[in-house]
């Protein structure tokens, strides 16, 4: 039996109090459709109610929340350094992302000058997690649009990344390998990360992505479908709060790897004058779904270039900051032989010790795959956070696909969801 | 006893001049610059520094909710929301702080009338969502938002979960919630 057309109240939802729609025109043949929670192109848990016109969308309310887990709750419960192994649950396509960006807010607020070891490692590991989550991305957009093959050929070389994730912290999928100025440990076999890195980037990933662009990009269906659908302004970027590849397909000339830099992506960053990583970033002005995959595509080459800047002169030196300070864990081979080691150890370890922090809060962002992750922290002065808040990307973006859907037809809704990349792990926090 | 912040960002002097009457703050931390207005003072303080040329702050990153009961330095008042804005066109960051206390008692979801802000969804659409979470989080309520609903927990949630009078493990809602079984399903 088909949907009741107009029914008095349909699946509970108060979509009646949004308008999005002022002025459209009423047919009287709308009918309302739920897409979600559970739907194999939402790729989580998200919930759309489509009230559609025929086959074309009048009006969509999303639902989210159906992920919520309280994370910025437990970051108020949980240590600077404990509080990374939940973060890198949010944006779960490219964990040490958030790793890396949640200590990078921690350092701004604790003023810790990292090495620049760390930061050469760091940015490695970022842009790997940048080309992980893009690969997904473009992968699962032909999947949702029915095309399995792209997918397969995307996800294939992201097994690599995980192995290197694998090697450096000891776990494949949510690495938790930041700690505050530093990371959980030194490469445990530089030579064997450099091999694999660099065996990825110049052997795997070129010829995934060569697939990649003639399987999807250049695919004559994915091009009808994609082309002109869920378009959006330059200025309706900008005033939407749209970041990262969503918004630099609009034509929004902003990256925070060039805007507010930090790690490589900055001037000096080892202290001795070296120059900025140098990179492009890749513009689209059409603001389509298309466009979208192809600024990821090209970031992804990007970032190749930024990891073969850096792979073969990863500085010599330590990898944790100030290693007779109070902020960073002491390598554990000094844990065990002295005692100045042992009790900086237990400093930082003991509940009732713990980091001095100042009683201030601060905000520190990285551009990630899905645009800027920030995350607010309030310090008390006590070794946990007083208040964290994530700006988490997905949640932004997603908050215009209402806009993004007005007026398209119902089989254009999984190609929006999937060109905005939303994680409703991140969404939902 | 740390020193005093220098508040040298140049869009302290342009709001000063501009909001003479208006009772502004400042403070400064690792560079990052925060105002701090009064709630009535905030749509209008929004308003001229996204359209004012030399303010020009035409993207708004994110809003933030902040509980300070028992912080241990002294704040304005109890809970706080913070405007992260940014420029493009001058590529800076600034950020907008409120503080407000509430009249009623905060364990539940009653409506408070001290609560209250106006929304800048009217200036950057992009607030939209970011203000029904801190309404969702803190029960703080946002004048002339279009579609001022709970984002992250349900319509009948009994709480404002991220205040700090929220117990971390939740008030049993778990334990307590309605099932619905295959009688009345």
């Amino acid at each position: 039996m088909p949907y009741t057309l107009t029914p008095p109240d349909p699946f509970d939802i108060d979509a009646e109090s949004t308008e999005y729609l002022e002025g459209r025109v009423d047919t009287g043949d709308r009918w309302v459709l739920n897409f979600g929670p559970q739907h194999p192109a939402t790729h989580t848990t998200l919930r759309l109610v489509l009230e559609l016109d025929g086959e074309r969308v009048a009006r969509c309310t999303p639902h989210i929340g159906y992920l919520h887990s309280g994370f910025e709750k437990l970051g108020e419960h949980l240590d600077y350094n404990q509080y990374v192994t939940i973060v890198s649950r949010m944006n779960y396509l490219s964990p040490i992302a958030n790793d890396i960006c949640w200590h990078h807010a921690v350092e701004t607020v604790f003023d810790v000058e990292i090495t620049p070891r760390c930061k050469a490692v760091r940015t490695i590991m970022a842009e790997l997690a940048r080309i992980q989550d893009h690969l997904l991305c473009v992968g699962a957009a032909a999947l949702d649009l029915g095309a399995i093959t792209g997918f397969l050929y995307a996800f294939n070389p992201r097994e690599k990344i995980y192995d290197i994730c694998d090697l450096i912290s000891g776990q494949r999928f949510h690495p938790d390998w930041t700690r505050v100025g530093g990371a959980m440990m030194d490469l445990p076999d530089e030579d064997l990360f450099t091999r694999m890195v660099t065996d990825f980037i110049r052997e795997d990933l070129p010829r995934a992505l060569k697939d990649l662009e003639s399987l999807v990009l250049r695919n004559k269906i994915f091009y009808d479908r994609t082309v002109g659908v869920g378009a959006i302004s330059r200025e309706d970027a900008v005033a939407w709060s749209l970041s990262g590849p969503v918004a630099r397909a609009s034509g929004v000339r902003r990256d925070l790897r060039k805007d507010e830099p930090y790690l490589c992506y900055a001037d000096n960053w080892d202290g001795q004058g070296a120059e900025a990583v140098s990179f492009k970033v890749p513009i689209a002005e059409a603001g389509d779904v298309y466009a979208r995959f192809q600024v990821r595509l090209e970031e992804i080459r990007q970032s190749v270039s930024i990891i073969e800047q850096l792979i073969d002169r990863i500085p010599s030196g330590p990898m944790n900051a100030f290693t007779d300070s109070k902020v960073t864990r002491p390598p554990k081979s000094e844990v065990y032989s002295s005692i100045e080691g042992l009790i900086q150890h237990f400093e930082l370890i003991m509940t009732n010790r713990g980091w001095e922090a100042p009683v201030a809060e601060g905000y520190g962002a990285n551009e990630t795959a899905n645009g800027e992750l920030g995350y607010y922290v309030v310090a008390d002065g006590s070794p946990r956070a007083w208040r964290v808040k994530t700006r988490p990307p997905s949640f932004i973006n997603y908050q215009t696909i209402s806009t993004m859907l007005e007026g398209h037809m119902l089989p254009d809704v999984v190609a929006v969801l999937g060109s905005l990349n939303i994680v409703a792990a991140e969404l939902d926090r | 006893m740390p020193t005093p912040p220098t508040l040298d960002h140049p869009t302290f002097a342009i709001v000063r001049a501009e909001f003479g009457d208006a009772r502004l703050r400042g403070t400064e931390f690792r560079g990052q610059s925060t105002l701090i207005v009064e709630p009535g003072d905030l749509h209008r303080v929004m308003r001229f520094l996204r359209d004012d040329e030399r303010c020009a702050y035409d993207f708004l990153s994110d809003v933030i909710g902040i509980d300070y009961l028992g912080y241990p330095a002294p704040t304005p008042g109890r809970f706080a929301v913070v405007y992260n804005l940014c420029s493009y066109p001058r590529d800076d960051r600034f950020f907008v702080k409120v503080f407000l206390d509430p009249s009623l008692p905060t364990d539940g979801v009653e409506e408070d009338p001290a609560l209250y802000l106006d929304s800048v969804t009217d200036i950057w659409p992009g607030a939209e969502w970011p203000e029904r979470e801190v309404f969702d989080m803190f029960g703080i309520r946002f004048r002339n938002h279009p579609d001022l609903r709970r984002i992250l927990t349900w319509k009948d949630y009994p709480a404002h979960p991220l205040r700090k009078d929220y117990p971390l493990r939740g008030r049993g809602e778990r334990e307590r919630y309605r099932v619905v079984d295959r009688t009345d399903a």
